[in-house]
């Protein structure tokens, strides 16, 4: 129990955003939001480390809830980067037509 | 001194690198100069170390180095023996290789490519000295190896011409054919002795099972029939006289060929255990000698007729080797290392003043343009002869001597191989140097003695011919026989003479009429009838014609071995190479590219199609954990 919450809730949650950002990745074609459902993945995964940390009383789950949200940092900087090379070269971000290395 | 013996191979290494990294960006004065000091220095120490170790009470010294090979139990030291028998041939490689290159500076000056001539030669004496310096058979093996490398280069100089190229190839394929058999007998002596250094592998050589080391003598023969130029493996022999001709007298005459003797006196401990190997050396060096000489007769190019000599001479210094009279045979190679080096250059000098001709039908009357030529090469045609106090008469007595004494028939075979020699040394001396002038108006009009450089070393060399005989007087004068008192040591079984005074000096009779009867037959023949060998295309008497043409040994090679073996190749080529051989190669990549070709469909470029992938595989990979 968490502040009075079972931890089945936060396991929930954490599973619900999970899955909304899994059926984003595979379902949408517009890069920026696959590019935000991924990182949607990444907090539902934090937020499962955060929960259990506190639940356990240990704090090394929030310690590498750090190290993931730094790694994500950089990631979100490279990939923006990609991100706005893409539309320079296609003038869309849209996946469906980056496919020229296909043949 | 002695343990300086690492410079002696070095100086001309080193000579090597330099002409061989700078030689072209230097001028060829500089050049010449390196090569020819880098054996000169080796020249000296060599003669240093031979008068030290004359005197020392062990006869042999070991110079180790480094340690070469450590391969578990094989463990091959890099050391150098110093004894009676490897200074002796220094000083033949050092002070031959010496002349020969200052003689060169001047035969080749014209030449392109005269710094990388000197860098081969350097090279070459290199490998020599390592040759008969190593204390083991391997180092021995590398330096024979590295001669027959330097011959084919040198063979092959004038590259531009292919059939210099194909005489080069030829030397090498020979060459080995009897490195296969010099190699396999090293390793049969590592595998019965457990090791390939001299001392270990002679002192056990008599707890050995006599087959065992008749097999081990006639697998190293093999080695010697292919560097020494015997019966079968000599064709490349006269062949190897399209390099150039400094070559011809310090690699194809003086040094490398005796490398074969070298050899088997190195290993004398093996010939004297077995009998048989023996018998085989003395049964091919005489039907060397005879056969080669019978060749030399019809040659008409003169450096032909020089190298069907140094065949012949060769058979009868591996005749003295299976009578077991070693040391004569290295007092022949001595004295022939210097008669032969001299008739050579002679002819070099001849052949330059003759603006490269080689036919000896083309020349005639040379003495009194060549005056300096003319004489060295008399005494050395002299020498060879076997003409009383000249050196060839001693050394091809002693060993003829010893032939007798160990079988009559043998002997009769030598002395009329030697009989044939003087002959048709003195038809190339009467050809070349008498009567009137056959060649073109313009080379006569060119005709000029050689500068210094090249009468020089003629000269040396003909005084050592003269006198080279003094080192090796035969025992039965009372005079002291410096060679054979000096190889003493190193020889295993040496039976005193047991011919009676009256024998050896009827003997010595025999060969001296001989000769001077063959000269006289010559003399008829080509001086007081003017015989002239015939043109080329005209019809020659049979037996005459068949000599001519080397008794179509190299046509017989080419029908029994050559085209065979091209014919199982094609068929190799054919069936296994293009057949399994490519199939086997080309099935695997036409495999991959087929596979690929089926593969390559999932790889569509839609980006989402790759992420649904990848979550679904993950999804799998996960249930496929947690599930099993």
């Amino acid at each position: 129990m968490i502040n009075g919450i079972s931890i089945n809730y936060y396991i929930l949650l954490s599973a619900i955003l999970f899955i909304i950002g899994a059926i984003g990745v595979m379902a949408r074609r517009n890069s920026i939001i696959i590019f935000m459902c991924i990182e949607l993945m990444l907090n539902a995964v934090n937020l499962l480390l955060v929960s259990f940390s506190t639940l356990h009383n240990d704090p090394k789950g929030q310690v590498f809830v750090f190290f993931v949200m730094a790694v994500a940092a950089a990631e979100v900087a490279v990939g923006l980067a990609i991100l706005s090379m893409i539309y320079r070269n296609v003038k869309s971000i849209d996946t469906d037509l980056l496919s020229n290395l296909k043949n | 001194m002695i343990k300086l013996v690492g410079l002696v191979p070095l100086f001309p290494l080193i000579g090597f690198l330099i002409n061989g990294f700078f030689g072209k960006k230097m001028s060829k004065s500089l050049s010449g100069l390196i090569a020819c000091g880098a054996i000169l220095a080796s020249f000296v120490v060599s003669l240093l170390i031979f008068l030290e170790a004359r005197h020392l009470p062990e006869h042999s010294q070991i110079v180790n180095l480094f340690s070469w090979i450590n391969a578990g139990s094989l463990s091959i030291p890099f050391e150098f023996v110093v004894d009676p028998l490897s200074t002796w041939f220094l000083l033949i490689i050092t002070g031959i290789g010496f002349l020969i290159h200052v003689y060169s500076t001047s035969y080749m000056h014209d030449d392109a490519g005269f710094s990388r001539f000197f860098t081969y030669l350097n090279l070459f004496v290199f490998f020599m000295l390592l040759l008969v310096l190593g204390n083991n058979f391997l180092i021995m093996f590398v330096g024979w190896e590295g001669v027959g490398l330097c011959s084919y280069l040198l063979i092959g100089f004038w590259f531009k011409n292919t059939d210099y190229n194909n005489a080069a190839r030829k030397a090498f394929i020979m060459n080995r054919v009897g490195d296969l058999g010099f190699l396999l007998g090293i390793i049969l002596i590592f595998v019965t002795f457990g090791s390939i250094s001299f001392n270990e592998v002679f002192a056990k050589a008599g707890t050995v099972s006599e087959s065992t080391i008749t097999a081990i003598a006639l697998l190293l023969f093999i080695g010697a029939m292919g560097k020494s130029a015997q019966i079968p493996l000599y064709t490349w022999l006269p062949d190897a006289m399209a390099g150039p001709t400094p070559v011809s007298a310090l690699i194809h005459a003086a040094t490398m060929v005796t490398a074969g003797v070298y050899m088997i006196v190195r290993s004398n401990v093996f010939y004297s255990i077995s009998d048989v190997a023996s018998e085989v050396v003395a049964i091919v060096g005489v039907a060397t000698a005879l056969f080669a000489a019978t060749i030399g007769l019809f040659q008409n190019d003169i450096k032909k007729i020089l190298a069907y000599s140094t065949v012949s001479q060769l058979g009868l210094m591996f005749l003295g080797l299976g009578v077991g009279a070693y040391s004569s045979s290295v007092f022949h190679v001595t004295t022939h290392a210097f008669f032969k080096a001299l008739l050579f250059l002679g002819a070099g000098s001849v052949i330059h003043a003759m603006s490269g001709e080689q036919d000896i039908r083309k020349m005639g009357g040379l003495k009194g343009a060549l005056p300096k030529t003319f004489l060295t090469m008399l005494l050395g045609t002299l020498a060879i002869s076997g003409v009383p106090g000249l050196s060839g008469f001693f050394s091809k007595d002693e060993i003829l001597a010893h032939v007798y004494e160990h079988s009559p028939v043998l002997w009769f075979f030598g002395m009329l191989a030697s009989m044939l020699t003087v002959f048709y040394m003195f038809r190339l001396m009467f050809l070349t140097f008498w009567g009137g002038f056959r060649g073109t108006k313009e080379q006569h009009h060119h005709l000029h003695e050689s500068p210094a450089a090249m009468t020089i070393p003629l000269i040396v060399l003909a005084i050592l011919s003269v006198v080279g005989g003094l080192i090796g007087l035969p025992e039965f004068w009372h005079m002291p026989n410096f060679i054979s008192n000096h190889l003493d040591p190193l020889i295993l079984r040496k039976s005193p003479s047991t011919l009676k005074h009256e024998t050896e000096w009827m003997l010595m009779g025999i060969a001296v009429a001989a000769a001077f009867t063959m000269i006289y037959f010559a003399y008829i023949v080509y001086r007081q009838k003017q015989t002239l060998p015939l043109k080329e295309g005209d019809k020659l008497p049979g037996l005459q014609k068949v000599i001519y043409n080397k008794y179509y040994v190299d046509e017989f090679y080419n029908a029994v071995i050559t085209k065979p073996l091209d014919a199982i190749s094609s068929v190799f080529y054919k069936f296994i190479d293009k057949g399994i051989i490519d199939g086997i190669v080309e099935g695997v990549g036409n495999s991959v590219k087929g596979i690929g070709s089926v593969v390559k469909l999932v790889q569509q470029g839609n980006i989402s199609f790759y992420l649904i992938t990848m979550m679904l595989s993950i999804v799998f990979i996960l249930l496929f954990t947690f599930l099993i």
